[in-house]
């Protein structure tokens, strides 16, 4: 692991297979390979995009990171800590570092308590605060959210999508971590609520100095808010560099063909990309490929792709790639 | 003007509901020319799906109810057609695909069942006729081995082959319009890549007239010839689609563009984000609907509603604010 101090979050051969069970006795026939060996830093104070289709493993990782599941294998050190295979006590600690923001605010709210329970929930699950410190911590929470102190004993299902999503973040807020993982927190969200969103989690960013992982399946959105993006693909990071390098120099051909699938909302520029259309559909990742798991969709996938998987190896100064035939587009 | 394939004029479409009326369309007007792509663009609860559905007579009444308006298609009132007319319309003369195909299609029913009970309905073939048009539309839409997917149930197929099924259904009885709901919406971008494409290469083949409505921006501005842009039930601004993107006129138009990441942004910048909610209509606004959220509202916009007035040849706008100027337009 590494002893650099600007790491908050070091995960390595990170692997979360999900087991199949079949028959009377239950029998363990396959597992779903949910992420599959992944590895990868966020550095304090960085938003780190990881994008993906779905089913590709993003959200999972996330969720592994956090320990919700249990990996099957592999490192996750948190500021230098390994949280794999920590007793549920050591773990609480390091609950209070990290939280996380859900997609879908309906679902992620409890719609029997009020606004004032649901943000002060986390102090009073970590026990760090009187009632009366929690009432105000509260109303500074909704402040910080932009959303009127006075809603504390409203229920969710009085709020929008969008003001929803403001109390989950104040809610992730409550403990003052320093790392919070957002999974898809605006795809549920109008367009003209997005951006609201979206500079809400940079403004609180910036005042908190916050490290996010965020977690999304809009390349457009990836790109405006991180500093570096991974790519994900059927359970493994295909690319990961920084956020210019990638949208501009992109190495890996699905990089390549899902950039080029994102519609850019205006009609010249549009018109003048070449576009690169993938054949069929992600395959299940019960069964993933052998060798690289894009090949049975790349356009350039030789003999060797179903032979061997290609090595994650960083082909330019921080641009690191999972492809054999990645030089190509360098 | 003769050249319009569906004229829909002064449309008005309220819901009843405990809280009181909703009105969902307020006097919307438009034309549809014979082989072109419009695009429908709003957000939800903009009353851009409940104005199709108005056109088509797929409004649940109660609660529904189409208040005024007419909508000439082929020179007959829609809106005044028996039962019998209107579903024979609907079948045939204008197809719809809606946003989740799951939902669509019957799930105990084989897929060639579903497809063929349509065109010996519709179309008055024998079974053995309609599955090998079956066969034939399936092929069309690019589903591989189209023979070998009769038997199978939509369970079976994944979420952009069923787009496809759907888009097949659809196309099966020829029709004049195809009246697309966010058909892509639920589906990841590679795959919405490819139906974007699909459909881009069915419009040429058979010259196809097309209203795509959607909340995305982007993906209209690389396929629709023509947008509408929504808001509470107005239209708030139409105008081709270069013009649109390059000069929109409407405060609403100009904050939803300026809120948009984009995937080929170089420079991080704030994102632009229209504060507040889109309202419910319970009543008919006096005002401007938008004037609440608009940061150049003037006095007039509070008392008077704008109409939908030209700004040149092909552009109309409804709003009291000459966007260049920032002062009221006479």
């Amino acid at each position: 692991m590494s002893a650099n101090n600007d790491i908050l979050l070091h995960v390595e051969n990170l692997v979360m297979h999900f087991p199949i069970y079949r028959g009377v006795i239950r029998r363990k026939v396959g597992a779903v390979h949910a992420v599959d060996g992944i590895s990868f830093d966020v550095q304090r104070g960085e938003t780190l995009g990881l994008v993906g289709e779905s089913g590709c493993g993003k959200t999972t990782t996330g969720r592994t990171i956090l320990q919700l599941f249990k990996p099957t294998s592999g490192h996750v050190y948190f500021n230098g800590t390994d949280l794999v295979g920590l007793k549920r006590e050591e773990m609480r600690h390091f609950r209070r570092e990290m939280q996380m923001i859900f997609q879908d605010p309906y679902a992620s709210l409890n719609p029997r308590m009020t606004v004032g329970d649901i943000i002060g929930e986390p102090l009073v699950v970590h026990n760090v605060a009187t009632r009366k410190e929690i009432q105000e911590r509260v109303e500074q929470l909704l402040d910080l959210v932009k959303l009127s102190s006075s809603f504390t004993d409203r229920y969710p299902h009085e709020f929008s999508g969008g003001q929803r999503q403001r109390i989950g973040v104040a809610r992730a807020l409550a403990l003052q971590p320093s790392f919070i993982i957002c999974d898809e927190p605006i795809s549920a969200l109008d367009v003209s609520i997005q951006a609201q969103v979206i500079n809400l989690l940079e403004e609180l960013q910036e005042q908190f100095n916050l490290t996010y992982l965020f977690i999304a399946h809009d390349l457009s959105v990836v790109r405006h808010i991180s500093d570096r993006v991974a790519v994900m693909y059927l359970g493994l990071i295909v690319e990961l560099t920084s956020r210019n390098e990638l949208y501009s120099h992109p190495l890996h051909p699905y990089t390549r063909a899902l950039l080029s699938a994102v519609p850019i909302p205006d009609p010249v520029a549009d018109a003048k990309r070449q576009r690169v259309i993938l054949e069929g559909d992600v395959p299940s990742p019960v069964n993933p490929p052998s060798g690289c798991h894009f090949r049975t969709r790349c356009p350039i996938a030789e003999a060797i792709c179903a032979e061997k998987t290609p090595d994650f190896r960083e082909l330019k100064p921080g641009h690191f790639v999972a492809c054999h035939f990645a030089d190509r587009f360098g | 003007m003769t050249d319009l394939l569906l004229d829909v004029q002064g449309l008005e479409t309220q819901f009843k509901t405990e809280e009181g009326i909703v009105h969902a369309v307020n006097g919307v007007s438009f034309g549809l020319k014979k082989g072109e792509t419009l695009g429908l663009v709003g957000e939800s609860g903009c009353g851009k799906t409940v104005t199709m559905l108005s056109v088509l007579r797929l409004i649940a009444s109660p609660p529904g109810k189409i208040t005024a308006g007419k909508a000439v298609f082929l020179g007959k009132d829609l809106l005044q057609m028996t039962p019998k007319e209107i579903r024979h319309v609907r079948g045939g003369q204008i197809a719809m695909v809606f946003q989740d195909p799951l939902t669509s299609l019957n799930p105990v029913l084989k897929i060639g069942l579903q497809m063929e009970e349509q065109l010996t309905l519709h179309l008055g073939m024998t079974r053995k006729q309609a599955r090998l048009h079956s066969i034939e539309l399936l092929e069309k839409v690019g589903i591989p081995n189209a023979k070998d997917r009769l038997p199978d149930y939509p369970h079976q197929f994944s979420g952009g082959m069923r787009q496809r099924v759907m888009i097949a259904m659809a196309l099966s009885c020829d029709p004049k319009i195809l009246i697309a709901d966010e058909p892509t919406t639920a589906l990841d971008v590679t795959i919405q890549a490819q139906i974007v494409e699909l459909v881009k290469r069915l419009r040429n083949e058979l010259g196809m007239t097309i209203i795509w409505i959607t909340h995305d921006l982007g993906i209209i501005a690389g396929l629709a010839q023509r947008v509408i842009v929504m808001y509470a039930g107005y239209i708030i601004e139409e105008a081709p689609v270069k013009e649109l993107y390059a000069h929109p006129e409407h405060p609403y138009t100009i904050g939803l563009l300026g809120s948009l990441p984009r995937v080929d942004e170089k420079e991080r910048h704030r994102l632009y984000s229209i504060e507040g909610l889109p309202p419910v209509l319970y009543d008919i606004p006096q005002a401007c609907p938008f004037a609440p959220r608009c940061k150049w509202a003037l006095e007039r916009c509070w008392k008077e509603n704008p109409k939908l007035q030209p700004v040149s040849t092909d552009h109309r706008t409804a709003c009291w604010v000459d966007t260049k100027t920032r002062e009221s337009r006479s």
